[in-house]
């Protein structure tokens, strides 16, 4: 199987860049603002790539983990009034510091017992917020990014202004990724993901190796949760609900759980399933139950089809497809 | 003292509940090996049907059973239909242990979005047979009521009559023979598969159960949002687990254990962390005892 | 009533566990089948039992094919298998082991009536019959597991290497018990053996097993007779 030298990638990461660019000027506001939503899902999918799809361990908590991001990235702008850059990078390490305390007691569980943990921590933390002011309660707290530069001209919108952030730590974010994904961390994950008797027998350090995925995979998820406070303005605890967990683990299976590669397929799925729902059932007249809830519909019922007859995803489908008909 | 005995009881009432959903999940997982997250999404939609009966009926005993019924045959149905092409197409492959955990999760959020589709977003109420004001000692009111009382009473016959089920019947001795060792019980001639969906019915029986007498041991309203229902799944988890996930008896301690210790969390330090108490008590169980009070060390099998 | 096994082919995959294996069983005989460890002697089981799914051939007992259908309904032709290592459930009491095998059978009565023929058969059994089935010993669990079996109606029975792991008394024991049962009920029994000896002495006829192939068959005191069968597999 090829794969394309640091070069090539980084080539392949600059003209990403500057197609971006391009197409944030060729279409308009609502567009740019699902762009910058798609990014955020986009980072929050590839981290659960690396924690399941990589690291073998299911987690339901990865929205709170946003939510620890989300919320560092606004105390900080609140506070301190730091740049942008430095409220990111606060959260990814606030997330990453929740992630290994919740990675240190995930390591020693599996299977239900994991699922089950990582699922009593995404209903249990949100309501924290709830009980410290300092963390603004059930309202929550404002998360102001400022407005875009003035040297870039009087059109230049607020959301276009977040597409750009957004995309921009995507874009790092992934090319991070993939490197340690390619890394011997990597392969490491894959191996404890296949036979985690082998590995340990092979040297590889059980515990250590699961708490840095869930470490790596939270610091990608506060990033998550900082861009997305910064697309809506707040952070509150219904920002960051169960929900928002299993959303990004279903653009994850619909991605393809262990690969990079259909992450995009995934995003874009998830912010354009409200756009699809919506139209279907304004098309069918139906009340106001039904057009609430069949995005959740049309979600779970995407999900349950993709595990079904794509568990490994459309893009890794596809791969294995063109393998078997070049092997025969 | 009147403080304490409120705490306790009211903890081994919610325990009681909780003892009803950890059943429920243990009863899949013995047959199955699979954690059926759909499952607190059929309590609340065998819960809504409770209360469709209860308009027909008027007879909360009645609607009870019903539910359970309800349960029952939601719960057969899915294992028949949708378990058994899941666990068909993803016996292998890398995300093979991750998959039926994603599909129950996909099956919850349908349940979900069905039943608010059908019911809407707004309240029903289920009133409650017998009154929730407290019973009088001397000058002062419990928290305890007949209703309360009535719940621990119902839970109590129920997992008598389950025990029944299980331990002195032909059915029960097929049900344990196929959680312990399906090969054998096949070559003994046991219909496996009908014992199975049959298992998958009795934990939707339960389950629908916890979900009536949850809103009884309230004031009887409820919604597809109620905190208290999501809550009564991962409590129900929680408790199966601390009660080692493959025995029934261990989730009833296991619940009764999680009810009492949410109680006295709630009464002696804090009310708002309701939803942290129990997540803690999973950590140290976990920690401390990771095959649960009852459970048994699982050798590792290479 | 009798065993008719015609090139029976079953893979594991990718590999071939058995190969064009033929051979018939008259009803009220004993046959044996030998060989070395991955002959396929307990593919051949479970393949006859349904456990496993043959990918050619043909299998039949008297007029039911074997090769069709759930293991379950086999057993209600009257196919009784005692797959290899521990076949009882050990978290049932021994009693509950027997019961097990009789849950299909609608007569009661007939029922109550195997389980007295069967504690007389083995009344050890029958001084343990509160007791959890793990707390036995090596040779009460095999007889339990062929209790068990009993239990079932069967007039085919299928054995797994019943003295595996046994006392070379209690090995005695169960091959005399298992020589009556053949004689008495009338039984048809096809014994997979790795203890050779033991098991030509107390059948009608044999199967030897090699690689998945038939290597030979014959008369169970024509193979102890043979040469090359002495050498293989009888160490003498």
């Amino acid at each position: 199987m090829h794969k394309p030298s640091n070069k090539k990638r980084i080539a392949i990461f600059l003209l990403l860049g500057v197609a971006i660019y391009f197409l944030s000027g060729a279409v308009d506001e609502l567009r740019v603002y699902q762009g910058a939503s798609v990014a955020v899902f986009v980072v929050g999918i590839a981290s659960i790539i690396l924690l399941t799809g990589y690291s073998g361990q299911v987690s339901l908590g990865q929205g709170a983990l946003l939510g620890v991001g989300g919320y560092a990235a606004a105390l900080m702008r609140i506070h301190f009034n730091t740049p942008i850059w430095i409220c990111f990078a606060v959260a990814i390490l606030a997330a990453a510091v929740a992630g290994a305390l919740l990675g240190l007691a995930a390591a020693r569980l599996s299977g239900p017992y994991l699922a089950g943990t990582t699922l009593a921590f995404a209903v249990g933390l949100p309501s924290v917020a709830n009980q410290f002011q300092l963390l603004g309660g059930e309202q929550g707290l404002l998360f102001d990014v400022g407005f875009p530069p003035l040297s870039f001209g009087e059109d230049f919108t607020q959301y276009k202004w977040f597409f750009w952030i957004a995309s921009l730590a995507t874009l790092i974010a992934i090319f991070w990724l993939q490197n340690v994904m390619r890394s011997r961390y990597g392969r490491s994950w894959k191996a404890v993901r296949g036979n985690d008797v082998a590995a340990e027998l092979a040297g590889i350090n059980l515990t250590r190796n699961k708490t840095l995925a869930f470490t790596l995979s939270a610091g990608l998820a506060g990033l998550s949760g900082a861009l997305l406070a910064m697309t809506i303005g707040t952070v509150s605890p219904s920002a960051f609900p169960l929900a928002l967990s299993f959303s990004l683990l279903t653009g994850a299976v619909l991605a393809g759980v262990t690969t990079l590669g259909g992450v995009m397929i995934g995003a874009v799925t998830l912010v354009a399933i409200p756009d699809i729902a919506g139209a279907v059932a304004s098309r069918f007249g139906s009340s106001e139950a039904v057009t609430n809830n069949l995005p959740g519909l049309l979600v779970s019922a995407l999900l349950i089809l993709t595990v079904l007859f794509v568990p490994n995803g459309p893009v890794e489908q596809f791969r294995a497809r063109r393998e078997h008909r070049v092997n025969k | 003292m009147i403080q304490l005995l409120n705490t306790i009881l009211i903890g081994v009432t919610s325990g009681a509940i909780y003892a009803l959903m950890a059943m429920a999940i243990v009863l899949v997982w013995r047959s199955t090996r699979v954690i059926n997250f759909a499952q607190a999404g059929l309590a609340l939609a065998s819960t809504y049907i409770g209360y469709e009966a209860l308009q027909i009926v008027d007879n909360y005993w009645i609607a009870l059973i019903c539910a359970m019924f309800a349960g029952a045959a939601i719960s057969a149905f899915i294992e028949i239909t949708f378990m058994r092409i899941l666990l068909k197409h993803t016996s292998s492959g890398p995300i093979a242990s991750v998959a039926p955990i994603i599909a129950t999760l996909g099956l919850l959020g349908i349940i979900k979005a069905l039943i608010t589709m059908i019911w809407g977003g707004q309240d029903a109420v289920i009133k409650p047979p017998l009154t929730n004001t407290g019973f009088s000692i001397g000058t002062h009111t419990l928290v305890f009521s007949p209703m309360k009382l009535a719940i621990i009473v119902s839970v109590a016959l129920l997992v008598f009559v389950f025990s029944l089920i299980f331990q002195k019947t032909n059915i029960g001795l097929a049900l344990r023979a196929s959680a312990y060792a399906p090969e054998i019980a096949r070559l003994a001639g046991v219909k496996v598969d009908l014992v199975r969906t049959l298992g998958w019915a009795l934990s939707g029986a339960s389950g629908a159960a916890a979900g009536l007498l949850l809103t009884s041991n309230g004031n009887g309203a409820f919604s597809p949002e109620s905190a208290e229902f999501s809550l009564l799944f991962i409590s129900g988890f929680i408790a199966a687990v601390v009660g080692g996930l493959d025995s029934l008896v261990g989730a009833v301690i296991g619940g009764i254990f999680l009810g009492l210790i949410t109680a006295f969390v709630l009464m002696y330090i804090s009310g708002s962390l309701f939803f942290i108490a129990p997540f803690v008590v999973l950590l140290l169980v976990l920690f401390i005892r990771p095959q649960g009070i009852i459970g048994v060390k699982a050798g590792r099998r290479a | 009533m009798s065993l008719i096994v015609k090139n029976l082919t079953v893979d594991h995959g990718a590999i071939r566990a058995i190969s064009e294996v033929s051979f018939t069983v008259e009803t009220g005989k004993l046959s044996a089948v030998i060989g070395a460890n991955g002959a396929g002697k307990s593919t051949l089981l479970r393949t006859l039992s349904g456990l496993n799914k043959a990918t050619e051939g043909s299998a039949h007992w008297g007029e039911h094919n074997l090769l069709h259908g759930k293991p379950e309904s086999h057993v209600r032709s009257g196919v009784s298998h005692v797959s290899e290592g521990k076949s009882v459930v050990a978290e049932l009491t021994v009693e509950e082991n027997l019961d097990l095998g009789a849950l299909w059978r609608r007569n009661k009565k007939e029922a109550a009536e195997s389980k007295k023929q069967t504690l007389e058969l083995f009344p050890r059994l029958g001084e343990r019959l509160g007791q959890r089935a793990d707390t036995l010993s090596g040779g009460e669990r095999q007889m339990l597991a062929i209790g068990r079996a009993l239990m079932s109606k069967p007039n085919l029975l299928l054995l797994d290497e019943p003295s595996l792991g046994l006392a070379p008394l209690v090995i005695e024991q169960i091959f005399q018990t298992i020589r009556g049962i053949v004689d008495s009920m009338n039984l048809t029994v096809v014994l997979v053996e790795q203890n050779a000896m033991g098991a030509l002495k107390i059948a009608d006829t044999a199967v030897v097993l090699n690689l998945g192939r038939v290597a030979t068959s014959g008369s169970a005191a024509d193979l102890i007779a043979d040469p090359a069968v002495r050498a293989a597999y009888l160490g003498y």
